[in-house]
């Protein structure tokens, strides 16, 4: 029953005008901050962006990214605290190493690098965290719908 | 299953004039799982609140998501509210539809469908949510204080007056800092050091204080309430409980031509010196890149006169440990040396000087005594030339700061009526870009300076200085009058830009206290915790947040004071329960968490493990609950799976992504 | 084309909204005193779009192009920048001759390179 439901909704999609979906990873001291400092200073990005709130960018699982990608999402954004800024002093470059890592398994497995991305935002940054977002949206929109990684029994 | 209600909040026009809440409420309400779902005009509001409450009350709730502002904003007082009815308050997810969603999105259609989609996915996350409980840790009452500047006094006297004990580490041989060097202060013109040194006085004879001069902080670990710290005292080869500050060894040292930092390098000091006459604590310092003991083995003039025997040249570095409940940053800052500004000729002539040098110029305990005289000549100047924002409000970050450094326009003020007050035959002009003078009294000093006094402003930048006949040249454009201004100057004051103290990057990076771009440190809220850094328990007074004169610096340090004694008062904090545990029947005891562990949290056991029938003894790793501060670096790298964070659990994220891909 | 704030701006590279009006362009100005129109002036009239006084101004001819306005400016706005970017505008305007076929043997000079004299030529007829 609910197997028929979601297919119809699936085909519908289809046809509909196609708008990304982003998910942001931001970690709770500096990019969350960030992004509601981007909120009170009313800085525009797209509706598509939809944010994760983790403690650390160092909390952030390379599964969590897959699993998006597997769900249908077109990019992943993980944002963080400045090098050196991290609130659990390390756990940025933790982040950063895995993924790396990540990276250049998806590049491996013909991912475009584009679709995910890590971006440094502190908590005063509203208008880089808004200009990151719109840049990062600007960029999935051109790569078009992530179709390899979608797993097709959640998509149709 | 979970029984949970929703609460969406109009936040009155702030939410709901970009999103549909009637429509988000009903759509969250069809969730699974989902038995209440209201809207509200003002969910934080008394009545929103009891809104909350009844329904947790007549619907036996389990679980409750609140769609409104930020969780940075109210999720303390929506916990509040719901542990008020008996709820655990870790049974409740904020879904941000204000700052991240009708604050940034205009089109009211996409904005809705976000809101349904962030609530939806604090709905997946809820029903994965237990009951957290909060454990007292114990409260270290003491304080550090990082910086002895007025800012520093200011706090450390506060704080000791309220009962607690405070230890101040000052870099240099004595406190008093900046205040210490200024002549006299604006819009009242009272004396600096009349001002200062008492303050020193009483700072020093505080006993709840400890002054530890000649130091630097080593090394921090630790949390808000219970920080441990490592002081390194510098060696001053005086011991400083001998020592009476007679100053006779300071006398008869043989190394007099040392520059003299008190003032600006413009006359010279013995190799042991005591900076100034009010020091505190007043005790001499040897310098051993001057002595002339150090460097050849000879002379040790200054321990033969010394009466007290207090002269020891082996003495070396001493490390203080101590625990604190409370840091307060007080680092405060330097005047840049304008070295790269060559057009102003302050590497070539000794005429062209910075505001801070000519202080020290003008101040009765400067090295002229407070005749001011001309460097290269000797002479009284005729004219002196002011030039305002020099390395201020500049884009070429080689050089210039792209802030305003605040205290200039006024200092100026400042200078040029005592120059006139004194000298009023002296020609003072001033080169401006713009007058800023906000604050009680401000404007009235700089008019007086104009009206009263007679002191030339122009408005336009100097372009450049040269060296003329006997005197300067300055070639500087009239912006009013559309000329350019060809003048001749026996005297040019830079007002160079503030910067904050080098030594508050190596402490931002040791501390996790966060600054911005400039090296100030941030605080939490640009307007509601001005005092807070964001990393609980460090707390900022004076110039190392951002440029500020002294009545201000005075009241964020007593600020600041305020929030030490609050936190001090209490016997306990209540500790976040949102930390890493490790599942013993999973852990395969490979250390990889300990190692990327930043606060040693995970240590390791021999625990007897039941799985699947077998009874065995295994190394399993087992996390420090008052150490662990859940970041979650440790369950990203366990590599079975075991590690998981209580609050953001790996089913937790992941329901919340499915949630949103959906 | 007409020349507009637009054209200055995008031949200069450098914003004018940037400008503080602190004036040390003018003040550095070697050659301040001859120009009708000062460095300042320059940022000030092609940020507000008022750029015809600017192209028929003998003071485009009076910089030295020392640069010292661009070193010194600490908005990084460059007002040499524009002073050259309108004078390039006025130069590349079609139909301005500003060298004429027939006068040129007469500035003949042995000392003078052949190449000057084809790019002189190529950058000022139009």
């Amino acid at each position: 029953m609910q197997l028929t439901e979601e297919k119809t909704a699936g085909e519908t999609a289809v046809e509909e005008e196609y708008t990304p979906l982003i998910v942001a990873f931001c970690c709770n001291w500096c990019s969350y901050s960030g992004a509601d400092t981007a909120g009170s200073s009313r800085f525009q990005y797209p509706a598509n962006i939809k944010i994760v709130r983790v403690p650390c960018s160092g909390r952030v699982n390379p599964l969590f990214i897959l699993r998006a990608f597997q769900r249908g999402a077109d990019g992943v954004i993980i944002c963080g605290c400045h090098p050196g800024d991290c609130h659990y002093t390390t756990g940025n470059y933790y982040a950063r190493r895995r993924m790396t890592l990540l990276f250049s398994m998806l590049d491996y497995l013909g991912i475009e690098p584009e679709r995910i991305r890590m971006e440094w935002v502190s908590a005063a940054e509203g208008a880089k965290f808004a200009a990151v977002m719109n840049d990062f949206a600007a960029t999935i929109n051109r790569l078009g719908k992530n179709r390899k990684l979608r797993d097709l029994r959640c998509a149709k | 299953m979970q029984r949970i209600g929703v609460f969406v909040c109009w936040c009155g026009s702030n939410i709901a004039a970009t999103v549909d809440v009637k429509a988000v409420a009903e759509a969250l309400g069809k969730q699974p799982g989902v038995v209440v779902s209201k809207d509200y005009q003002y969910m934080c509001s008394a009545s929103g609140q009891n809104l909350i409450r009844e329904a947790i009350r007549d619907s036996r709730l389990d679980a409750v998501v609140i769609c409104a502002c930020s969780p940075h904003m109210h999720e303390a007082t929506f916990r509040k509210c719901v542990s008020a009815e008996g709820m655990n308050p870790y049974m409740l997810e904020i879904a941000n539809i204000r700052e991240q969603d009708s604050w940034v999105h205009k089109d009211r259609k996409a904005a809705t469908e976000k809101a349904i989609s962030l609530g939806t996915a604090a709905i997946a996350k809820v029903q994965l949510n237990a009951p957290l409980f909060e454990s007292p840790n114990p409260v270290t009452k003491r304080a550090l204080v990082i910086g002895g500047g007025i800012a520093g006094m200011q706090t450390a006297l506060d704080i000791a007056e309220a009962g607690f004990k405070v230890d101040i580490v000052e870099q240099k041989p004595t406190i008093g800092g900046k205040m210490a060097q200024l002549d006299k202060t604006f819009p009242t013109l009272d004396c600096s050091s009349c001002i200062v040194t008492p303050k020193m006085v009483d700072v020093g004879a505080n006993e709840n204080i400890t002054i530890y001069s000649y130091s630097e902080v080593e090394k921090v670990s630790g949390f808000i309430g219970s920080f441990h710290a490592t002081i390194k005292q510098k060696p001053r080869y005086v011991d400083a409980t001998k020592c009476t500050g007679c100053g006779l060894c300071t006398t008869k040292c043989p190394s007099k031509r040392n520059l003299n930092e008190f003032n600006m390098n413009l006359n010279m000091r013995p190799a042991i010196y005591i900076p100034f006459a009010q020091a505190v604590p007043l005790v001499a310092t040897l310098d051993p890149t001057a002595c002339i003991h150090f460097k050849t083995g000879k002379c040790g003039l200054c321990q033969k006169v010394c009466e007290a025997g207090a002269i020891d040249y082996d003495q070396q570095p001493t490390y203080i440990e101590q625990d604190y409940g409370a840091i307060v940053l007080a680092t405060g800052y330097n005047q840049i040396k304008p070295t790269k500004f060559d057009e102003y000729l302050y590497n070539n002539s000794p005429d062209v000087v910075t505001s801070l040098e000519f202080e020290r110029m003008m101040s009765a305990s400067g090295p002229t005594a407070g005749d001011l005289r001309v460097p290269s000549t000797g002479k009284r100047p005729r004219n002196i030339v002011f030039i305002q924002c020099v390395g201020s409000r500049g884009k070429d970050t080689c050089r210039e700061k792209p802030y305003c450094s605040k205290v200039c326009c006024m200092y100026t003020a400042k200078h040029t009526i005592l120059v006139k007050d004194h000298w009023p035959e002296v020609d003072c002009t001033v080169f401006y870009i713009d007058v800023r003078t906000p604050g009680k009294n401000f404007d009235e000093f700089y008019r007086r300076a104009v009206e009263e006094y007679g002191v030339h402003y122009i408005k336009g930048m100097v372009g450049k200085v040269e060296q003329g006949d006997g005197c300067l040249k300055v070639q500087a454009s009239d912006l009013l009058n559309n000329r350019q201004i060809h003048m001749n100057a026996d005297l040019v004051v830079l007002a160079a830009a503030v910067e904050p103290d080098p030594s508050a990057r190596h402490l931002g990076t040791m501390l996790t206290a966060s600054m911005d771009t400039n090296d100030f440190f941030s605080e939490a809220h640009a307007k509601l915790r001005p005092v807070e850094s964001p990393t609980a328990g460090i707390y900022l007074a004076g110039m190392c947040q951002g440029p500020k004169d002294i009545p201000e610096t005075v009241a964020q340090a007593s600020a600041a004071a305020s929030k030490v004694i609050g936190l001090l008062s209490k016997d306990h904090l209540m500790s976040n329960p949102c930390i890493a545990h490790s599942d013993p029947t999973l852990c395969n005891g490979c250390s990889q968490c300990t190692n990327v562990c930043a606060y040693g949290a995970i240590s390791y056991q021999d625990q007897m493990v039941v799985y699947k029938g077998v009874r065995e003894t295994r190394r399993v790793a087992v996390v420090n609950e008052a150490v662990c501060q859940g970041c979650g670096a440790c369950t990203v790298t366990c590599p079975s799976g075991a590690m998981d964070l209580r609050g953001f659990a790996n089913n937790q994220i992941m329901a919340e992504v499915d949630a949103i891909c959906n | 084309m007409a020349i507009d704030r637009e054209t200055i701006v995008q031949i200069s590279g450098s914003n004018p909204r940037l400008c503080m009006k602190c004036g040390k362009c003018s003040g550095t100005c070697p050659a301040y005193d001859k120009m009708e129109y000062h460095p300042h002036q320059f940022v000030d009239m092609v940020d507000r779009g008022d750029v015809e006084p600017l192209l028929h101004s003998q003071s485009l001819y009076l910089c030295l192009s020392c640069m010292a306005c661009v070193e010194r400016c600490p908005r990084n706005v460059a007002p040499g920048k524009f002073i050259e970017a309108v004078r390039l505008a006025v130069v590349r305007q079609q139909n301005m001759d500003h060298l004429i076929p027939e006068e040129i043997p007469g500035m003949l000079n042995e000392d003078l390179p052949q190449q000057a004299i084809v790019t002189a030529f190529r950058k000022y007829k139009k």
